[in-house]
């Protein structure tokens, strides 16, 4: 609720900015929305698996680099799968590779953690620089260029002006929105990171639970390494590295808490809007882009000031 | 003995249970009926707790042994005795406070239904519709189902955890301090869901040190010391310094 109010204040305030100074529409513009919504798909896919792993009270730090990772494969897959295989053949090899290549990392994570008792912050840390190193490796240490007119397009063209990426990535959030809030495995998840004990001595197997969680995280990476690759036509191994703060950052923006148990896929895809729109918005408005760290770290403070004083309130 | 007429739903014969050199139980026999409120009663390290994790399957005893419902048992866990119809409520209630009611009661094995004639989704109005009957049998009546168990006071989460035990069907509970973190009005709640518990035929086993409340509610007492039994008196005939000299041993 309090990420879609903030959405409000920050699409009002660049709509009057935008009115005043340039006489002209910051919301009204397709243009505008376009783009800020195929800037929220990466942080948005990051952010989803975050949402999982964070209402278990848990953190993925790793999914920045598997990203990257997945990016770096799939650019790799589709030319070689290319030089035998018919484009689109080749850019469904690409796909695959890209997010199967995530369930190494993400089972990895998910072992360390669950069997091997692991805190999630260094089991996780440790895997972002095992990616991140592989992920260079295997990208020899630049960026992989795709040459396939499917993969392209896949990440480029629009049906009926809804770019292909953005349309896959609101699939993608529906499926997650049902799987957190009407299915068991939701409902795990918020049972874990509210009370673990509880959890356990109600016969869920809390291990399985977060092995499983960590895999999700590491998948949504996957997709959204794939996707990155896919629009750039490119695969970079430093693709997902700003996008790690971010998508926490939406996660909590969107309500989330940190410690566990709260969280929602509806809030988080607020708070990946708001943060889009600050950037994006910034840009349009002429102000230094490094004035963008500023406002969405400020964005993160207030909202979890907000969130605080409410939880103060609420428990009276 | 003979505290109810009918044949008693837990009986605990001869039990003992050692830790390495250290002899946690030494020959412990109790019983408990349908519809009666043992407590247990004893100082720290009288084995108290050792003996009710022994009786819910999280020991197993070395020695002697468990009839339930007139069978012998012996539980590998506690999942086996809470299958069986034994539930024991620890003092931290092991609730999901960002859950409702119903997906506590349900935690673990909640209900499906079918969204549009094919999705599988949550059971939500199932869940409810248990959380309002069960609350309703602990004359507990909550006003809003969908509101997370965190947002209740002590007594209610207290009562949830019952709740959640009764609709799974345990023919005995076994409660570990159930008013030690509570204040005087939730506390005399507590106790007065135990005797509603009773009255709908509940075996129950209560641990306490509150021997104001154990007088509240307890038909029988047994007092435990150093892992024997110091001994056990029917409420109706002992009186506090009694049971206080049997705790510490004088």
């Amino acid at each position: 609720m309090r990420a879609w109010f903030f959405l409000v204040v920050l699409l009002v305030f660049f709509e009057i900015w935008a009115e005043v100074a340039d006489n002209t529409s910051f919301v009204g513009s397709v243009y505008n929305a376009q783009s800020i919504a195929v800037f929220a798909v990466a942080p948005l896919l990051l952010a989803l698996g975050s949402t999982f792993v964070i209402i278990a009270s848990g953190i993925d730090l790793s999914i920045g680099f598997i990203m990257g990772l997945s990016a770096v494969v799939a650019a790799h897959a589709v030319n070689i799968a290319g030089l035998w295989l018919p484009p689109f053949a080749a850019m469904l090899v690409g796909i695959v590779s890209g997010i199967a290549v995530t369930v190494i990392p993400g089972t990895v994570n998910g072992l360390l953690i669950s069997r091997l008792k692991v805190p999630p912050f260094i089991g996780t840390l440790g895997m972002f620089g095992v990616c991140r190193g592989v992920a260079f490796l295997i990208a020899g240490g630049t960026t992989v260029p795709v040459s396939n007119a499917w993969f392209a397009s896949l990440g480029n063209d629009r049906i009926l002006g809804f770019p292909i990426v953005v349309l896959l990535t609101v699939a993608f959030l529906a499926v997650m929105h049902y799987l957190l809030s009407q299915t068991r495995f939701g409902q795990h998840t918020y049972a874990i990171g509210a009370n673990e004990q509880a959890a356990i001595r109600a016969g869920i197997d809390v291990n399985r639970h977060k092995e499983r969680l960590y895999l999700l995280s590491a998948c949504c990476a996957g997709i959204g390494g794939v996707l990155y690759a896919a629009r750039f036509t490119a695969g970079a191994a430093q693709a997902g590295e700003p996008l790690l703060l971010d998508s926490i950052a939406a996660v909590v923006i969107g309500g989330a808490s940190l410690f566990g148990g709260s969280g929602t896929v509806l809030g988080t895809l607020a708070g990946a809007l708001v943060i889009a729109v600050i950037q994006y918005g910034l840009v349009f408005i002429n102000v230094e882009p490094f004035w963008q760290f500023v406002a969405v770290g400020v964005v993160i403070i207030i909202s979890v000031l907000v969130d605080q004083t409410q939880r103060r309130l609420g428990d009276r | 003995m003979n505290a109810a007429p009918d044949s008693p739903i837990l009986e605990v014969r001869g039990v003992a249970k050692r830790f390495g050199g250290v002899q946690a139980l030494r020959d412990v026999s109790m019983v408990l009926h349908p519809g009666e409120v043992v407590a247990l009663a004893g100082d720290n390290g009288a084995g108290k707790s050792t003996l009710i994790k022994t009786i819910s399957g999280v020991y197993r005893a070395d020695d002697g042994e468990i009839r339930f419902a007139g069978e012998r048992v012996d539980f590998a866990s506690p999942e086996a005795a809470r299958g069986a119809g034994i539930e024991t409520i620890y003092q931290d209630l092991a609730l999901a406070d960002n859950l409702s009611i119903g997906a506590n009661i349900f935690l673990g094995r909640e209900p499906m239904r079918k969204l549009f004639g094919f999705l599988p989704a949550l059971d939500r109005p199932t869940m409810a519709a248990a959380a309002k009957e069960t609350m309703g049998r602990l004359d507990f009546h909550v006003d809003r189902l969908d509101a997370p168990v965190g947002r209740f006071s002590g007594g209610q989460r207290q009562a949830v955890a019952i709740g959640r035990a009764i609709y799974w069907n345990a023919r005995v509970l076994i409660m570990d301090e159930p008013t030690a973190a509570l204040g005087v009005p939730e506390q005399r709640k507590v106790i007065a869901l135990i005797r509603t518990l009773k009255a709908q035929g509940q075996g129950i086993i209560f641990i306490s040190h509150n021997l104001s409340d154990i007088f509240a509610v307890a038909d029988r007492i047994v007092v435990l010391i150093r892992g024997q039994l110091a001994g056990e008196r029917r409420i109706a005939e002992t009186n506090p310094d009694e049971i206080v000299r049997l705790m510490v041993g004088g």
